[in-house]
């Protein structure tokens, strides 16, 4: 079943495309990467996906509704889940208070405790809980931001660069998470480290100049000589 | 001891304090204080907004009026007894609150500030304009026959000392509770990055109108007593400068704290009656405390207190 499909979706800054005419098509289940010279457009794409930045044209569809004129809040809460970029915790609450008002639009009570300490868990910073996310190292925070984004149980998941910053150590528990995640959730995986998409990703789309260049399995992408060209320049 | 123990034996405590002081302070103490509790409620009521939430207002004084007006006028005009002319300025103010966060939180930060400024001048110039009824600046007074509570003469000091510390219980407690709350704490994410907030989905337009509404509505009920406790409504308290008197006792005390308004008022109230008995240019004094407090303790007294010792200050 397809779950997010969007038709001609296109954001114009002023004069800059920054999006152009975008179809794309995800499946029920599946492990998607976007991937992308930098300013080619995905986080435009994705803020255009889950509600962050109104569409200058275009249509999105989510579970067979179409929702290109919902607010962000309320596409969440038909189970889209957004991890940000630009790391974007609660600097000045714990740990774990940032992770329950993820967790708390969805549970009350005491299951708000479980589902934090559980999903800090996953991402290895249940020791961390009640620091204040803001002394978390960098890379921390970027695994606070997914521990945000999980325990909402989101239908798809959303992660923007999410290995950024991140040590070797903790992109190898990253690579496991996703697979582990993919149970559960769709995943849409901006990123740009490329062993973590060819290891996770079922299918790979690469966007250029703001529109779909290729689209394929991580080993057809890998191959393909206009992907080649456009990140090394040469195209 | 948790935390929650901590906090309840707190400010439970504060408030069997307050009680028990009715009866040994010395009749102008005791006078000061009831004032001080009313006051405080009403910054209580402000910092809902301002130090939860993270809004900074400059028309409070609109929803502080509501209250005593709706309140006095009805009593003078319509004949109502103390209960339902008070019933009447707490709504009249949550109304108010309700129908100007409407139109104020299309705005953020300063266009905010200036939004919740020009509505509360207009109650100001309104409040004016009907001079007849409410006699201006003059204002008018209610009589000690007309602040009979429920046979209870709120004329009477005694009595008025309890209902003062009544209404700042039930403000202090509320606004306790509400902070302890998933809507209190979404308040404060909101304040601290509302884009996050409304990415984890939350409304964060409609926790901030009830965040308004709740703060209206305790300033009103503020408004309301003070008019009734002291017998008197008059325009100043529309003013502007019932705006600012609220954020400069909860900054203070403490923004964000739920002691931190008390703290304020109560600080603030005192370091003018004190300098002014020194000296004429009492103002100075009050001035260089402020400022050095806000060198010195930029979170105000209860903030640094939660920053230095009690870390589990709500
Ligand atoms: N709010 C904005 N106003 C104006 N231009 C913008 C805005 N947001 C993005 N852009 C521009 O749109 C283009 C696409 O930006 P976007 O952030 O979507 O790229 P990206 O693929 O996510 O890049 P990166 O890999 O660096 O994160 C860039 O040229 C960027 O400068
Ligand atoms: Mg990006």
């Amino acid at each position: 079943m397809t779950l997010l499909s969007t038709r001609g979706l296109s954001k114009h800054f002023d004069g800059l495309k920054a999006v152009t005419g975008v179809d794309f098509d995800l499946e029920e289940g599946e492990v998607r990467a976007l991937i992308g010279p930098n300013g080619a457009g995905k986080t435009t794409l994705v803020g255009m996906i889950c509600g962050r930045i109104p569409p200058s044209s275009g249509t999105v569809q989510f579970d067979s509704a179409d929702i290109t004129a919902l607010p962000a809040h309320k596409r969440i809460l038909r189970g889209m889940a957004y991890t940000f970029q630009i790391t974007s915790v609660f600097a000045r609450l714990p740990a774990a208070e940032n992770v329950a008002l993820a967790a708390r639009r969805r549970l009350q009570g005491d299951a708000v405790d479980e589902a934090v300490d559980d999903a800090l868990n996953r991402v290895g910073l249940l020791d961390r809980r009640d620091e204040e996310a803001g002394n978390l190292s960098y890379g921390h925070q970027r695994l606070l931001e997914i521990a945000m984004g999980l325990v909402q149980r989101p239908r798809l998941l959303i992660l923007d660069e999410p290995t950024q910053g991140l040590a070797d150590s903790e992109i190898d528990a990253f690579k496991a998470l996703i697979r582990e995640l993919s149970a559960e959730a769709t995943i849409l995986l901006i990123e740009h480290n490329m062993s973590v998409v060819m290891e996770t990703a079922d299918r790979v789309t690469v966007l250029n100049f703001g529109e779909v260049l290729a689209e394929g399995t991580p080993q057809q992408i890998h191959e393909n000589d206009a992907v080649q060209a456009a990140y090394l320049g040469t195209g | 001891m948790s935390a929650t123990a901590k906090t309840l034996t707190l400010h439970l405590g504060l408030l069997a304090v307050l009680f028990a002081l009715q009866f040994v302070l010395p009749a102008y103490h005791h006078g000061n204080l009831a004032r001080i509790m009313v006051l405080a409620s009403y910054a209580v009521g402000y910092n809902i907004l301002f130090g939860y939430t993270g809004l900074l207002s400059l028309g409070h004084a609109l929803f502080f009026a509501a209250g005593m007006y709706g309140m006095g006028l009805t009593i003078q005009y319509a004949g109502f007894t103390p209960a339902p002319a008070l019933i009447v300025g707490i709504l009249a103010g949550a109304v108010v609150a309700a129908a100007l966060a409407l139109l104020a939180l299309r705005t953020t930060g300063v266009a905010f500030l200036i939004v919740t400024l020009m509505f509360a001048q207009a109650g100001y110039l309104t409040i004016l304009y009907f001079g007849e009824y409410t006699r201006g600046d003059e204002g008018f007074v209610i009589q000690a026959f007309d602040r009979m509570l429920w046979g209870i003469d709120l004329s009477n000091p005694e009595n008025r000392y309890f209902a003062a510390w009544g209404l700042f219980a039930v403000c202090l407690l509320l606004c306790l509770r509400l902070v302890r709350a998933p809507f209190g704490k979404t308040l404060v994410a909101i304040r601290e990055n509302e884009e996050r907030v409304r990415m984890l989905g939350y409304n964060t337009f409609a926790h901030k109108w009830g965040a308004m509404v709740i703060s209206g509505t305790i300033s009103a009920a503020a408004g309301a007593f003070y008019g009734l406790l002291f017998g008197y409504a008059g325009a100043t308290f529309a003013s502007v400068q019932y705006s600012i008197f609220p954020l400069l006792w909860v900054l203070l005390g403490g923004a964000g704290t739920v002691l931190g308004p008390f703290v304020g008022t109560l600080f603030m109230f005192y370091l003018i009656d004190l300098s002014s008995g020194v000296t004429t240019a009492y103002l100075l004094i009050v001035g260089v405390a402020l400022v050095l407090l806000t060198l010195f303790a930029p979170q105000g007294l209860t903030g640094e207190l939660r920053r230095r010792v009690w870390r589990w200050l709500p």
